[in-house]
């Protein structure tokens, strides 16, 4: 992976500042059905598939109305997927059990909850993309700071955030002149690696002092403060209302399915 | 004589290594003056512009701005009266937003809205860089930059602007812009810098640090047309004033 696929943080600011119905939500919100959607979409059992795909309306439609393009998020879901990948792929090996039919050639257990794992992931960690990337990670902040959330973890998300674009521009530019000095051999020696990764880190910690130096020069008091802080308007709770009132529908009643008897047989 | 704006009395400042980075530094600048701080590299010019502050705390002697002893408890007035800006604009510009930064200092200081959209668009049209607003600061040249900030600074309205090496990085006419803006504030001026040509055309007073203490002070013109003082700390005689002479 390169560091363009990091550097492309930065578009998620670009995203966060549109101004769309979606955007313009209250921070807290969206965080606040963001949370629930992932805590329902974990609570569907094992073996479940099918009820979990009508759950794609929540990010898609977010993605739809506040302009968020596919490519961007995707490119950040493929980062993470290695992850999803290793907690479900000995599934199929230890679960042979037959738990259900496609036509008529059996699904073992194994391969149904690997599935369903996929499908989760992909679930949850759109979600939380699409939360970032349509309220800007400075408001999404600010919003957790004003739900209650205690300044101490605020901040250290804000500056995890933060220091992520200065640590991986630091390691670009030393990766840079190590190859430069490298005499074209792609081989990193392993005693060069591990010296490059204690000078970025003592980098890193020297900026974020620096950084800090400058925060607290303009008065950083620990709390986080934004320009409009958008009141609460008739909207937030509607939308808050609206996606939970779906989400439990769905939770309850195995839509897909009935969409598919409704299609076919002409009847719930 | 107006009372000092900003008044250093007998600084010394050992790093916890037992690095002597200050010792025994007495200076005191007047309102609206501009005084240059200049020395070579390591001389402890950073170091003096980090009490100024209050980021580091005096170890021996004093630090006075306005007249009020630098302690933990007056840091924080301290740093609203003392604009800061820093030699890498990069640590100074942090937030999505050119206009959100230069917000971030009037908001801490608990400015109503009004107010703070107020400082904003003023401190941004005061260095001419209003059409950057919705920009995100990272995408900036760094000439831009460092105007921006500049504005971060001057929205906290300070009576005292303290910089490290403002004209570093500067294109000719980035610096050329530069240094008129400096001319024209009417702040208090304290400026750590190698670019001595800048110090002749925006300081009237300069004062020489080496290894931590103060060799020289007096006024631009005569020391640093100095040639053996210059050499001997490091420095040299700025070009501009070598073909300085009445028309």
């Amino acid at each position: 992976m390169g560091f363009e696929a990091w550097i492309e943080v930065s578009r998620m600011d670009e995203l966060g500042r549109q101004d769309t119905p979606v955007h313009r939500i209250d921070a807290r919100a969206k965080t606040v059905t963001t949370l629930l959607f992932i805590a329902i979409v974990m609570s569907f059992p094992r073996y479940e598939v099918s009820a979990l795909t009508p759950f794609f309306l929540y990010p898609l439609s977010l993605m739809a109305i506040g302009l968020i393009p596919a490519r961007s998020l995707l490119k950040k879901l493929f980062v993470a997927a290695p992850f999803a990948l290793a907690v479900g792929i000995f599934n199929p090996f230890f679960d042979h059990r037959t738990a259900a039919f496609v036509g008529a050639a059996p699904v073992s257990g194994g391969w149904l909850s690997f599935a369903s794992i996929l499908v989760r992931f992909l679930l949850t960690v759109s979600a939380a993309l699409v939360l970032v990337a349509c309220t800007g990670m400075h408001r999404l902040c600010a919003g957790l700071g004003r739900m209650g959330m205690p300044h101490v973890f605020v901040v250290q998300l804000l500056f995890l955030y933060r220091y992520l674009f200065m640590i991986t521009d630091e390691g670009a530019r030393m990766l840079r002149s190590i190859e430069l000095r490298s005499s074209g051999k792609a081989s990193l020696r392993f005693r060069a690696y591990a010296s490059l990764v204690g000078h970025l880190l003592l980098r890193s910690m020297a900026r974020a002092e620096r950084v800090y130096r400058a925060m607290q020069a303009r008065g950083f008091d620990g709390e986080v403060r934004i320009l409009h802080p958008t009141p609460l308007r008739w909207s937030d709770p509607a939308f808050v209302c609206g996606w939970t009132a779906f989400f439990v529908v769905a939770r309850c009643w195995n839509l897909a399915d009935m969409l598919g008897a409704l299609m076919t047989k002409g009847e719930l | 004589m107006n009372p000092p704006v900003v008044e250093v009395r007998d600084l010394s400042y050992a790093y916890p290594d037992g690095t002597k980075a200050l010792q025994g530094i007495s200076l005191a600048v007047g309102p609206g003056e501009a005084v240059a701080l200049v020395g070579a590299n390591g001389a402890g010019k950073s170091t003096l512009l980090l009490h100024l502050n209050g980021y580091l705390m005096p170890a021996a002697g004093a630090v006075l701005i306005g007249g009020t002893p630098l302690t933990r408890e007056t840091a924080a007035a301290v740093r609203r009266a003392v604009g800061m800006v820093f030699q890498d604009p990069d640590d100074q510009l942090f937030m999505p937003t050119v206009a959100e930064d230069v917000a971030f200092g009037p908001l801490n200081a608990g400015l109503t809205p009004d107010e703070v959209e107020r400082r904003v668009t003023k401190a941004l049209e005061r260095v001419g860089k209003s059409h950057l607003r919705e920009r995100p600061p990272y995408k900036l040249s760094a000439g831009e930059k460092r105007a921006v900030a500049i504005a971060t600074v001057l929205a906290m309205a300070p009576d005292v602007l303290v910089m490290d090496e403002p004209s570093s990085n500067l294109d000719p006419r980035g610096r050329r812009r530069l240094i008129e803006q400096l001319r024209s504030f009417g702040h208090t001026r304290i400026i750590a810098t190698h670019d001595l040509e800048l110090v002749v055309e925006v300081c009237s007073r300069v004062i020489v640090l080496d290894g931590g203490r103060l060799v020289a002070e007096g006024p631009a013109t005569v020391l640093l047309n100095d040639e053996a003082l210059m050499l001997a700390h490091g420095l040299e005689r700025p070009h501009i004033l070598r073909h300085l002479h009445p028309h």
